[in-house]
């Protein structure tokens, strides 16, 4: 079992007690604590998935799978990297990677905010509905793929068919995108995308970065209805 | 043509028959491949190819009035905590609403609870009908995601991460923008109207060592208790089934090419998969390979219709089925009382399968609320629990016949089948023979 430290801050080591006895205390809204430092993650799979509670989670080192996967409301941040599905179906809360994040990034998130301060990989954003994801490095191919709602914000490059089969997610891009996806175009950025994109920079903390070094991609919304004469650009 | 169309001189086509003229002429005019619901139309080696053999000399029957046959199944024994325990092995498939009305789900929900067994969400989500009348639901997660969340995650009573359909294994699905209602919309955050297009796979994981890793994150958030379970199109089943062992399945779902679905491109529903009969038989060996039988459960599914179809998959290994076409046809699909509006959208009762299209005079297919308030969910769950029942004692009559006293004791030795392709798919011989083809004799 972990030891609560002077500062009342609860710490679980993974080299002695088991993922599974950490996780159920996380999800124990009896245990009260609300500060957490894990030790020694060694790339476990599946760490602080499932909270729901206002708490923060301090990972101190490089994490597998599904990190803080489904969170509700808690603060996750892991010092190291992380593996595949970092933050996927996030609802929301915070999740902050100091490394890079593996591929499929904030899958399918609904909600909160996902910031990555180094690379995320391909499909970063993946089936989006509604989270908002700032990658202080580049993205990997075929991010934001079928995004649907939510904002990704990406300080350095894009690959390959980004934004492919987009609905209505905003995608700003400062560096450069290698290829566009299937219905995603450039579009104009507004004094109220600016607006929008600094205040994201500044919640998930990035700076000496300029909003208005940025474009800012969307759905053409010309496959919204199957029609056979736009069957070639499927 | 009606036959008294007919008259000597015109022969018709085996190759060109009416429907091939008409598909051929309708993807001319359209210049879109045919989208339907349903399941596969064209005939497919079945159950009904397989026959019991019932009691004999060497074989004593069980009273049919008198003696007891149980049906009660237990679903994820491997790992889950609270594993399913159902009254009886028939299960009600995965159908999203959106696809459905509320009122369907809502009946699917009190049928199924009122005898005693499971019935499952679909894409989009959980409502609160099908939860409030559902004792028993089975939480989907498929590659859209769409309504995913933890809280339903918890709530639910098992989950299904689903893999493929056998209406489509490969397929994603395809909503048509006018079924979208501004609740399908707001659970799918998609705009009102647009064609929602669901993945074929999912965003966080491909291959079987990720399912690995995803169901165990799965587990961890809902705390084991969960029994979980992965459902796959028929196809590579063997390798499937072992993979999902693999994987850490509680439970595994095989639904095969008859399987239904809401919206797919015919040429798919067609010439995809394979059959649930040889799935189901190649099933249960990839599971006594691994010595898994029993450990984790199978359910099978994909044209269940009638009790000796629950009896016969049961025979062969299976420890439940599920329906989900003769489950919508129970509640009012297809109904002689509306023939005559299927026919004002160019179809019959009995023939109808635009599912997609969401103008179902049954109220079922539809998310048109004047048409959906012409489903009672009431009668529609009183419904459901008959049909349920019957095919329950259809099953047990079977299973008395054999001399069994659960259903689960039926076996393939109580097995013949008809034709030779049933007798190489099931592996039982065939009938007035001790011969099954592909059998390596010793």
């Amino acid at each position: 079992m972990g030891t609560a430290e002077l500062t009342g801050v609860e710490v679980v080591d993974l080299a002695a007690i088991p993922l599974r006895e950490l996780n159920r205390r996380l999800h124990d809204r009896a245990d009260g604590s609300r500060s957490w430092r894990v030790l020694n993650p060694n790339g476990a799979h599946a760490v602080a998935c499932g909270l729901d509670a206002e708490i923060d989670v301090e990972i101190e080192g490089h994490v597998g799978y599904y990190c803080a996967g489904m969170n509700k409301l808690a603060t996750v941040r892991v010092h190291g990297n992380a593996g595949t599905g970092l933050a996927e179906n996030l609802m929301s809360g915070t999740v902050i990677v100091d490394g890079s994040a593996s591929q499929s990034a904030g899958a399918s998130g609904q909600g909160g905010l996902l910031v990555v301060h180094g690379d995320a990989s391909a499909r970063c954003g993946i089936s989006m509905k509604g989270i908002d994801i700032v990658v202080r490095g580049s993205v990997g191919h075929l991010s934001a793929f079928m995004a649907q709602t939510g904002r990704l914000v990406v300080c350095g490059d894009a690959g390959e068919a980004l934004g492919d089969s987009i609905y209505e997610a905003r995608l700003y891009v400062r560096g450069e995108v290698a290829g566009l996806g299937a219905d995603c175009v450039e579009k104009e950025l507004r004094d109220e995308h600016v607006a929008e994109l600094a205040d994201l920079l500044a919640r998930a903390g990035v700076d000496g970065v300029d909003a208005r070094e940025f474009r800012r991609y969307g759905s053409a919304r010309r496959l919204y209805n199957f029609h056979v004469d736009n069957a070639a650009a499927y | 043509m009606s036959s008294g169309a007919w008259h000597p001189g015109l022969r018709e086509s085996y190759l060109y028959d009416r429907n091939v003229i008409a598909e051929i002429q309708r993807a001319s005019r359209e210049g879109i491949y045919d989208i339907r619901g349903f399941g596969a139309k064209r005939r497919l080696p079945h159950f009904d190819d397989l026959l019991f053999l019932g009691a004999s000399v060497s074989r004593y029957p069980l009273e049919g009035y008198r003696e007891r046959c149980d049906t009660d199944v237990v679903l994820g024994t491997r790992f889950a905590k609270k594993p399913l325990e159902l009254k009886i092995p028939v299960t009600i498939a995965g159908m999203s609403f959106g696809a459905l009305s509320a009122p369907a789900k809502e009946a699917l929900g009190r049928g199924a609870t009122e005898v005693g067994t499971a019935t499952t969400t679909g894409d989009g989500g959980m409502t609160e009908e099908e939860r409030g009348h559902s004792k028993t639901l089975v939480y989907q997660v498929l590659p859209s995601r769409y309504g995913l969340n933890p809280d339903d995650l918890r709530r639910a009573d098992a989950i299904e991460i689903v893999v493929g359909q056998g209406a489509k294994p490969g397929g994603g699905g395809m909503l048509l923008g006018h079924k979208i209602s501004d609740r399908v919309a707001a659970m799918r955050d998609l705009p009102q109207g647009i064609d929602q297009r669901s993945a074929s796979r999912h965003p966080d994981w491909t291959g079987p060592d990720d399912l690995e890793i995803k169901i165990h994150e799965l587990r961890e958030v809902t705390d084991w208790e969960k029994p979980i379970f992965v459902k796959v199109g028929a196809t590579r089943t063997h390798y499937d089934v072992q993979l999902a062992v693999k994987a850490g399945a509680d439970v595994i779902v095989v639904d095969g090419m008859q399987g239904g679905t809401a919206a797919t491109q015919d040429v798919f529903i067609e010439h995809v998969g394979i059959p649930t009969l040889p799935a189901t038989r190649l099933a249960v060996n990839a599971l006594q390979e691994l010595d898994m039988h029993r450990k984790v459960q199978l359910i099978i599914s994909g044209g269940i219709r009638t009790g000796a179809d629950v009896a016969k998959a049961l025979a062969l290994g299976a420890d439940a089925v599920s329906i989900g076409t003769a489950a919508l046809i129970s509640l009012g699909d297809n109904s002689p009382e509306y023939d005559e509006e299927y026919r004002k959208i160019g179809s019959a009762s009995g023939f109808y399968d635009d599912w997609q299209a969401g103008r179902d005079p049954a109220g079922i297919s539809t998310q048109d609320d004047k048409l959906s308030a012409r489903l009672d969910p009431v009668l529609g769950g009183r419904r459901i629990a008959n049909y349920l029942r019957v095919l329950t004692l259809e099953a047990q009559t079977l299973a008395r016949a054999c001399g069994k006293s659960h259903v689960h004791n039926l076996e393939p030795e109580d097995l013949v089948a008809l034709t030779v392709e049933a007798a190489a798919m099931a592996r039982v011989p065939l009938a007035g023979t001790d011969w099954i083809p592909g059998r390596h004799s010793t």
